[in-house]
C-alpha cells in the first residue's frame, strides 16, 4: 500500500512541476516525471507477491510468476514518451532560437 | 474482407515512411506517394462501409494469435462510419495541399508527417484494444504537434509547446486510466473488460475514477470547454491544412469517437455520466460561441466555432436516446467536411487576397458557413435540427432553448466574419506579385467540399449512407452488447 502511495506522490510532483514552473525545461522534466510514475504504477499493477520474473527456460518449473504484460506495456509506453520528450525539446529549442528565453511568462505572443 | 483491414494502418505507415527516403530525389513523387496513399485507403475505407452497413462485425488477429493473447482490429459499423468521414476528408486536403504547400520549404515533411496522423486516426478507429488505441492516439498526437509548428514562426512554435505539453498531459491521464482498468479487471481487450465488467456485479469506484480519467484525457483532445484553451491558438499559426486536419478530423476522432467507443460500449453509461456530459456540452456551446463574437482573427473565430460545434456533438451523446445520436453523428460527417471547407478557404484567401471575392471562394465559404449556422437546405440544419427535437423529447427543454440560441448566436458571428470579406464593397486586394490564378487542385477541393456540405442531407434518406449512420447509431445505442459482437464474430 505504501509503494502505491508514493507512486502517487511521484505522480504529484510531476503534476505539480508541470503547472507551476515557469522554464520551459523544468516542465518538460515534469511530464516526464509523471511518465515514470504511470509507468511504476503499470508494473506494480502487474506484481504478484512472492513472485519471480516471468521467464522460462527447459530445466525450471515457475510457480508463481508477476504479470508479463504490464512489463511489454511499459516498453512501448518508455518508447513513446521517449519520442514526445524529443519532439518537446526540440520545439522548446526553436523557442529559445525565436524568444531568447525559457520563461514562459515571456513567451506570451498568442493572447485572447 | 476481414485481411484488408490491416492495410488500413500499413498503408500510411509505409508513405510516411517512402516519403523521406525519395524526397531528396524527386520531390513530386512525395506528391504522388502521398496522393496514391490516401486514395487507396479511402477507396479500402468505402468498401469495408458497404461490407459493414447492415450490422457485421469484422474481426483481424494481428499475427493470427488468437483473442485474450494477441491484438484484434475490430471493424463495426461505427469505425466504418468515423473511417470514411476522416479518410475522405484527409483525401481531399491531401490533394488541396499539392499546390498549397509550395510556399513552404521541406515539403516531403509536411506529408510524411500528414502519412503518420493518417495511420495513428486509422489506427485508433479500427482497433479493439485499448493499449493499442493509446498508442495509436500517441502516434497521431506526435505528428501533430510537428505540424502545428511546421509555420516555423514565433507563435506557431509557442502554440506548438503549449498543445504538446497539454495534450502530453492528457495522454498520460489516460495512460494511468488504462492502468488502473487492467489492474481491475486483466483483459485489455475491449470487448473482453466490457463483459468483465458485466459479469462483475458491483464495480462502482473503481469505474467512476476510471471515467474521470478518461473524461479529462479524451476531453483535452476533443475541445471541451475546461480543457479547451489550446484550441485557438494552435490553430491561429499553422499552415491552413493543419487547423482543417485538427478540427475535421482529429478532435472528432481521438475525442468523440474514443469517449463515444468506451462510455457506451466498454463501460455502458450511466446516468450520472450523461449529466457530466450534458454539462460540458453546454459549457461549449455557450462559451464557444460567446468567445467567437469577440475575435479579430478569423481562425480563431473558426477554432471557437468548433468548440461550440463539439458542444452539440457531445449534447447529443450525453442526451443518449436513438434520435440523438443518429443526430450527433449527422453532425460529425456536417462539421467535418464544412469546418475543414472553411479553413481551406481562408488558407486560398491567405495566399491570393484577390480570390477572396471570387465567386469560387466566395461562395463555396457561403456554403460552409451555412452548413456550420444551420440554415435550411445545408445538411447543418438537418443535424441540429435533430439533436434540438431529440432534447425536447427525451425533456431537456432547457437544454433544447439554449441549443437554438447559440445557433442564432452562430449565424451572428458567421455574418460578422464573412460579410467584410466576401461582400463589401471595397476594391479587391491587389494580387500577390508573381501569384497565378487559383491553381485548379485547391479549387476542385473546395467545390467538392462545399457540394457534400450543401447536399449532405441526402444521408437521412433511406439509401447505403443512411443504412451506415443507423448501424452506427445501432452500435452505439447496443452499449455493452458490442463486447458479444466483437467476441461472437470471433468463435
Amino acid at each position: 500500500m505504501v509503494t502505491y502511495i508514493l507512486c502517487l506522490m511521484l505522480f504529484c510532483v510531476g503534476l505539480y512541476c508541470v503547472l507551476r514552473k515557469r522554464n520551459l525545461i523544468k516542465i518538460i522534466i515534469g511530464i516526464g516525471i509523471m511518465g515514470y510514475a504511470v509507468n511504476l504504477f503499470i508494473i506494480l499493477a502487474g506484481y504478484r507477491a512472492q513472485s519471480r520474473a516471468p521467464i522460462y527456460a527447459n530445466d525450471q518449473i515457475v510457480a508463481r510468476m508477476v504479470d508479463p504484460l504490464p512489463q511489454a506495456m511499459v516498453m512501448t509506453s518508455i518508447v513513446l514518451e521517449l519520442s514526445v520528450t524529443l519532439i518537446l525539446i526540440a520545439i522548446a529549442i526553436r523557442i529559445y532560437e525565436k524568444y531568447g528565453t525559457f520563461d514562459i511568462t515571456k513567451i506570451n505572443k498568442l493572447k485572447g | 474482407m476481414a485481411d484488408l483491414i490491416q492495410y488500413l494502418i500499413i498503408v500510411p505507415l509505409a508513405a510516411a515512411f517512402l516519403i523521406p527516403l525519395f524526397a531528396k530525389k524527386a520531390r513530386w513523387l512525395c506528391q504522388v506517394l502521398a496522393q496514391a496513399g490516401v486514395l487507396i485507403i479511402t477507396a479500402l475505407s468505402f468498401a469495408i462501409a458497404l461490407y459493414v452497413k447492415d450490422g457485421l462485425t469484422l474481426i483481424y488477429n494481428v499475427g493470427r494469435w488468437p483473442v485474450p493473447t494477441g491484438i484484434s482490429l475490430v471493424v463495426d459499423s461505427l469505425s466504418a462510419f468515423m473511417l470514411v468521414i476522416s479518410n475522405f476528408v484527409m483525401l481531399v486536403i491531401v490533394l488541396y495541399s499539392n499546390s498549397y504547400i509550395k510556399k513552404y520549404s521541406d515539403t516531403w515533411k509536411h506529408y510524411s508527417l500528414l502519412m503518420m496522423v493518417v495511420s495513428g486516426v486509422n489506427g485508433v478507429l479500427v482497433t479493439g484494444d485499448i493499449f493499442n488505441l493509446y498508442v495509436f492516439l500517441e502516434i497521431a498526437s506526435i505528428a501533430v504537434y510537428a505540424l502545428f509548428a511546421f509555420g516555423l514562426r514565433k507563435e506557431s512554435f509557442e502554440a506548438a509547446f503549449k498543445y504538446a505539453v497539454m495534450s502530453t498531459v492528457a495522454s498520460t491521464f489516460v495512460l494511468l486510466g488504462i492502468a488502473v482498468l487492467y489492474s481491475y479487471v486483466s483483459t485489455l481487450n475491449m470487448a473482453g473488460i466490457a463483459s468483465a465488467l458485466t459479469a462483475k456485479e458491483q464495480s462502482g469506484s473503481v469505474i467512476k475514477f476510471v471515467t474521470v480519467l478518461f473524461l479529462m484525457g479524451f476531453g483535452l483532445k476533443a475541445a471541451l470547454v475546461p480543457f479547451h484553451s489550446w484550441l485557438p491558438d494552435a490553430y491561429s499559426e499553422s499552415p491552413a491544412t493543419v487547423p482543417a486536419i485538427s478540427s475535421g478530423i482529429l478532435i472528432k476522432v481521438l475525442g468523440v469517437y474514443t469517449l463515444g467507443r468506451i462510455l457506451f460500449n466498454v463501460f455502458g453509461m450511466q446516468p450520472a455520466v450523461s449529466h457530466i456530459l450534458l454539462a460540458l456540452a453546454v459549457m461549449s456551446m455557450v462559451l464557444g460561441g460567446i468567445m467567437a463574437f469577440g475575435q479579430t482573427n478569423v481562425r480563431r473565430l473558426l477554432g471557437y466555432s468548433s468548440i461550440s460545434q463539439i458542444g452539440y456533438i457531445f449534447l447529443a451523446l450525453g442526451v443518449g436516446t436513438k434520435l440523438a445520436l443518429v443526430g450527433g453523428l449527422f453532425h460529425i460527417l456536417n462539421h467535418s467536411i464544412s469546418k475543414s471547407l472553411l479553413f481551406l478557404n481562408v488558407g486560398l484567401v491567405e495566399d491570393h487576397p484577390d480570390m477572396a471575392k471570387k465567386p469560387v471562394n466566395a461562395f463555396t465559404a457561403l456554403a460552409g458557413a451555412m452548413s456550420i449556422c444551420g440554415v435550411p437546405p445545408t445538411g447543418g440544419f438537418w443535424s441540429k435540427l435533430i439533436i434540438i427535437i431529440a432534447c425536447i423529447e427525451a425533456g431537456h427543454i432547457a437544454l433544447a432553448f439554449i441549443a437554438v440560441v447559440v445557433s442564432i448566436f452562430t449565424i451572428a458571428y458567421y455574418f460578422r466574419a464573412l460579410t467584410p470579406v466576401l461582400f463589401s464593397q471595397g476594391k479587391a486586394a491587389e494580387a500577390r506579385p508573381g501569384a497565378k490564378g487559383m491553381p485548379f487542385s485547391m479549387g476542385f477541393a473546395v467545390i467538392l467540399l462545399a457540394v457534400i456540405s450543401v447536399a449532405s442531407g441526402v444521408v437521412l434518406m433511406p439509401n447505403a449512407a443512411n443504412a451506415l449512420l443507423t448501424g452506427a447509431v445501432n452500435i452505439l445505442i447496443g452499449g455493452t452488447g458490442y463486447a458479444s459482437a466483437a467476441m461472437g464474430a470471433l468463435r
